[in-house]
């Protein structure tokens, strides 16, 4: 098996008096992109916010290349794994170039202007991304598609090797999804990022990935390959709903469509 | 223009407020007081002794608040959140009213009675504030905004009681202190005041980069390296101490705090890097400008400062508003 990048031993988490992950358990390889899913409330958005310490568990312990999160500072945490959140629509008064920059945070000094190696990274991430010619312009005014491919610039830009994103292609449109997964497919493919990413997209971005992880009510419900998972029977038993399977999805995957009443 | 060449710009003019300023008043100085320094010529005295420190005092604070207003915007996620919102004015008011209501004197270390009872006050209201983030730290900064708005009416409903049962020289002192002025500053005053505001303020400034990663939301600048909660609670308490001790030398002046980062975001951007330089010096300049306003307009009386501010600084902000909305569908 290839080497641990991240591991999750026995993990649970409470909030409240809701427990919210309960003895989960997983390893995510050199390298490797796995994805997260399952249905609403099952804690999948908490188990990403426990992978970059955000969120600390009530019981169990997160390792990062075989050393446990709470022995690592933040600003070194920041070094090795970039998180890019849930779309947030709220007001951003940055330009597209600061708002990348700040992805530079754990490497620059409190006064210190950005290096050359910084920018570098900067111009290097907004290519990437494509966001080179909306470096001007302010977040806020932006569509969906342009603020998650900024975010996505500034979580590259931060040079980490882990990347986590949360429903990366939600509220997309078709072409802003596609873009996205194809850069999520480059970087995952030429530059090796290890990805992990929660979706409740069963067609592109489950196919894009090499393994799966289906969260229920806290609980690891099945891991395998997409290929396994994508199956009528583990799916209706991780969604409580009904499945068809069509030829013709990305890498020779089925496509999966929910099953109506009367279908 | 250019973001450094602006700032440089608000730099040349607060430079050039504090020049001018002093020399402006009832009593035409010369020139020639500049090189009096310690002369005991009328025209000296009112020069170094009276109009240079109330102007450095006005320019201190008004930085201070400024700046607390800045930080406390990006903390808080909120463009109308100040140290003010969350209690430390009504707290510093509320420890007024109770020593003028009950003639206690509080001297320490040459601090006046005022002084004292109204950075006491401040201090409550921010330790409760801090205590309810320890205590509940799930709590959420609008819910800590909400907390502030209630202790700000609990702190008034007290502050009205010891009015209305006081007798009507003690209620007039109340009221005139919660006016602001900087008619009784001096030297110690700017003296006691600026090591306060410089320690907050290099505390501030030297989280810049910070503030703009807790601008944009705690889980990005978690996840970009900030130890986001000491972080919140070293910015919050530096600040909230630095702005106690501004009211407690010149009152809780209102609008500055809260309107300077606006409208230095207008005219620098967001970047904290700028934006607190920026907001410092504007502050500054504007509440010297705003002093010698309340020094001048009913002359030869004198108008408290905090009556001047809203007055002459809302309109401003207005125009300048309607201009970036003016500018911005010119371009769309």
């Amino acid at each position: 098996m290839s080497e641990s990048r991240i591991a999750v031993e026995d993990l649970s988490v409470r909030i409240g008096e809701a427990e919210i992950l309960h003895g989960v358990s997983l390893n995510v390889g050199r390298g490797e992109f796995l994805t997260v899913i399952g249905p609403n409330g099952a804690g999948k958005s908490t188990l990403l916010r426990c992978l970059d310490g955000i969120l600390v568990p009530s019981h169990g312990r997160v390792l990062i290349d075989e050393r446990p999160l709470t022995e690592i500072g933040r600003r070194e945490l920041a070094r090795t794994v970039s998180y890019v959140p849930q779309p947030d629509a709220g007001p951003l008064d940055y330009t597209v170039r600061s708002f990348v920059e700040m992805g530079r945070f754990p490497h620059v000094n409190a006064w210190a202007a950005l290096t050359e190696a910084d920018a570098e990274a900067v111009t290097h991430a907004m290519g990437l991304t494509g966001v080179a010619e909306l470096a001007d312009r302010s977040m806020s005014s932006l569509s969906g598609g342009e603020r998650q491919r900024a975010s996505i610039a500034a979580a590259l830009a931060q040079g980490g090797s882990i990347l986590l994103l949360d429903e990366p292609t939600s509220f997309l449109d078709y072409r802003h999804q596609v873009q996205i997964l194809d850069l999520l497919d480059r970087l995952h493919d030429e530059s090796g990022l290890t990805i992990v990413a929660v979706t409740h997209d069963l067609n592109s971005t489950v196919a894009s990935s090499n393994s799966v992880l289906a969260l229920k009510g806290g609980k690891v419900a099945a891991t395998g390959n997409p290929a396994e998972l994508l199956d009528t029977d583990v799916l209706s038993a991780i969604y409580d709903a009904n499945f068809r399977l069509i030829e013709g999805g990305h890498r020779g995957l089925p496509l999966v469509l929910p099953a109506r009443n009367g279908s | 223009m250019k973001t450094p060449l602006r700032l440089a710009v608000l730099g040349g003019l607060a430079a050039l407020t504090l020049a001018i300023v002093p020399l402006v008043g009832r009593q035409a100085l010369p020139f020639s007081v500049l090189l009096d320094f310690g002369g005991s010529d009328p025209a000296a005295i009112i020069f170094w002794q009276i109009r240079v420190p109330r102007a450095l005092a006005a320019f201190v604070g008004g930085a201070g608040l400024a700046l607390g207003g800045a930080v406390f915007q990006a903390i808080f996620r909120n463009p109308l959140a100040t140290p003010y919102t969350l209690g430390v004015a009504s707290g510093a008011s509320l420890g007024v009213a109770l020593v003028s209501r009950f003639g206690l004197s509080l001297v320490v270390i040459g601090l006046s009675t005022t002084s004292v009872a109204a950075f006491a006050g401040a201090m409550v209201a921010v330790g409760v504030v801090w205590a309810l983030t320890r205590l509940r730290p799930e709590l959420s900064s609008t819910t800590l905004l909400l907390a502030g708005v209630a202790m700000n009416f609990f702190f008034s409903s007290v502050i009205l009681f010891a009015q209305y049962t006081a007798s009507l020289g003690d209620s007039y002192r109340i009221v005139r202190w919660l006016m602001g002025g900087l008619g009784g500053v001096d030297m110690g005053t700017v003296l006691r005041m600026a090591p306060v505001v410089a320690l907050g303020g290099t505390v501030v400034l030297w989280q810049a980069r910070k503030l703009d990663l807790l601008a944009t939301g705690t889980e990005i600048a978690a996840s970009r390296g900030v130890a986001v909660a000491p972080t919140r609670t070293t910015l919050f308490l530096a600040t909230s101490v630095m702005v106690g001790g501004v009211v407690a030398a010149c009152g809780p002046v209102g609008f500055v705090g809260m309107m300077a980062p606006h409208i230095c975001r207008l005219l620098v951007g967001s970047n904290h890097r700028v934006l607190l330089p920026a907001s410092i010096l504007f502050g500054g300049a504007f509440l010297v400008l705003c002093d010698t306003a309340a020094r001048l307009v009913i002359f030869p009386a004198e108008l408290p400062v905090g009556v001047i501010t809203a007055f002459l600084g809302a309109p401003f902000f207005l125009w300048l508003l309607v201009r970036q909305v003016g500018s911005a569908s010119a371009r769309s």
